[in-house]
């Protein structure tokens, strides 16, 4: 595999084209579940799941499937995957399962695994494909934990609530005490669109310092052409 | 006459390409259907255990619970729209507590689903909320999942109420004896008031309730 082109799809997947900050594409769940941690880092692990198997099956039988139907095959291929990943849920990961609720069942309507599918895995090989499904879905998670992690720390004071779902007997951390009065807007819906703006903000501004820079190094660096003028 | 030809050529062909992917698909989700269900349907149950075990401790009693079961039909008193279940705890034979599904229907976000366990002394054993749609960080300590105050969450204070005098089973602000959060009195007052008339309900019809045949209809 080109360690180009790997580079690139993975730099991609996690910051030049992030899904959630940049591509602003599957915002129904992000901004849903991440009212906390937990919630938000098992979403994205789903999502993550979700997007590999679609990426690696479309790549795989991209060539059996007529240009004219593509669309429905793929929405038919992701249906698929998203069912077969929630009876496991419900199977293995029951508590979980509950808390994250129709959101299991919404991944086929995020348009982030739907836009990679018919932008990357229609036309790349079986290993792009996945690797571009994995990376992208990290970029989602690092974007839904960060969320996550805001909105509950800011909202309720807490860290980790409902680990108990996944490891028996954990406790999640009380940041501010047992006092702590909580502040409402995080968690609700605005939150969502706060934290996110604030993430979206501050990505941009370490992109327009990394610009700056570069222009900067590239003025002070004289080229032949301006020493000879 | 050629060109329609091959269009019709090749929409069939999508057409069976299509077929091909959807019973392919079909067939794959029936596989893992099949394979998750026994896990699901035990999960599912362990998840009904847990909530039970909350409202009645396992010790007090020493049947199989959730095969002893009474189902109700709509049930205004208990705020059952479409029916729900009794379930019988019983300890060497003798009858030990019903748990008894309830709704409130009055709760700030909808309906509030609660499991009220009556002990056989006519007390409440334990309260559950087990689906609300309760403002989150407000509303939402009527479930102790929810409830920051984890040593002595809200809807504790139901254990071991009986029903009398009348006023027991309401809010201080309403003259009763159970707390709240100031700000959050509604899902509170909802949740209280669904307990007093699921112990009411369920005083009144307990002699009929652990009498009727497991799985049978209750007619009350």
């Amino acid at each position: 595999m080109d360690k180009q082109i790997t580079r690139e799809i993975v730099t991609n997947g996690l910051w030049k084209q992030n899904p959630g900050l940049v591509q602003l594409l599957g915002l129904c769940p992000i901004l849903a579940i991440s009212t906390n941690l937990i919630n938000a880092v098992s979403l994205g692990l789903a999502t993550i799941l979700v997007m590999l198997l679609a990426n690696l099956g479309v790549a795989a039988l991209r060539n059996f499937i007529p240009y004219e139907v593509r669309i429905p095959v793929f929405i038919l291929i992701i249906a698929s995957l998203v069912t077969v990943v929630d009876l496991a849920f419900n199977a293995w990961l029951h508590g979980l399962y509950l808390v994250l609720g129709i959101f299991i069942p919404l991944i086929v309507t995020n348009c982030i695994v739907l836009a990679r599918v018919e932008a990357f895995a229609a036309k790349n090989d079986i290993v792009h494909s996945s690797l571009d499904g994995l990376a992208q879905g990290a970029g989602l998670l690092a974007v839904l934990a960060a969320l996550g992690a805001m909105r509950e720390v800011v909202g309720s004071g807490t860290l980790f609530s409902g680990i108990d779902l996944l490891v028996d007997g954990a406790t999640p951390l009380l940041l501010f005490g047992e006092h702590y009065p909580g502040f409402l807007l995080a968690i609700l819906p605005p939150g969502a669109f706060f934290a996110l703006g604030l993430l979206i903000a501050l990505r941009n501004w370490i992109e327009g310092r990394a610009a700056a820079r570069r222009q900067r190094a590239a003025a002070v660096v004289p080229t032949p052409e301006a020493g000879t003028a | 006459m050629s060109a329609e030809h091959t269009a019709g050529a090749t929409s069939l062909r999508s057409a069976g390409v299509m077929l091909a992917f959807a019973l392919a698909f079909t067939m794959m989700m029936a596989t893992t259907y099949r394979f998750t269900r026994p896990h699901i349907e035990a999960a599912r149950e362990a998840e009904k255990m847990k909530l039970i075990d909350a409202v009645l401790p396992p010790g007090r009693y020493d049947n199989q619970l959730l095969d002893d079961v009474v189902e109700l039909g709509p049930t205004p008193a208990l705020g059952l729209r479409q029916g729900g279940r009794v379930y019988r705890a019983r300890r060497g034979g003798a009858d030990a507590a019903l748990i008894v599904e309830a709704t409130a229907p009055d709760g700030y976000g909808g309906r509030i689903e609660l499991l009220v366990a009556v002990g056989a002394d006519d007390r409440l054993a334990g309260v559950r909320a087990t689906a609300h749609a309760e403002t989150p960080g407000l509303g939402d300590y009527i479930d102790p999942r929810k409830d920051r105050n984890k040593k002595a969450p809200w809807i504790e204070q139901f254990r071991g109420r009986a029903a009398k005098p009348a006023t027991v089973l309401a809010l201080r602000k309403d003259g009763g004896e159970l707390d709240y959060r100031v700000g959050a009195t509604i899902s509170a007052r909802a949740v209280a008031g669904a307990v007093a008339r699921a112990l009411g309900w369920t005083l009144s019809h307990d002699t009929r309730l652990y009498a009727a045949p497991a799985g049978s209809r209750y007619q009350p």
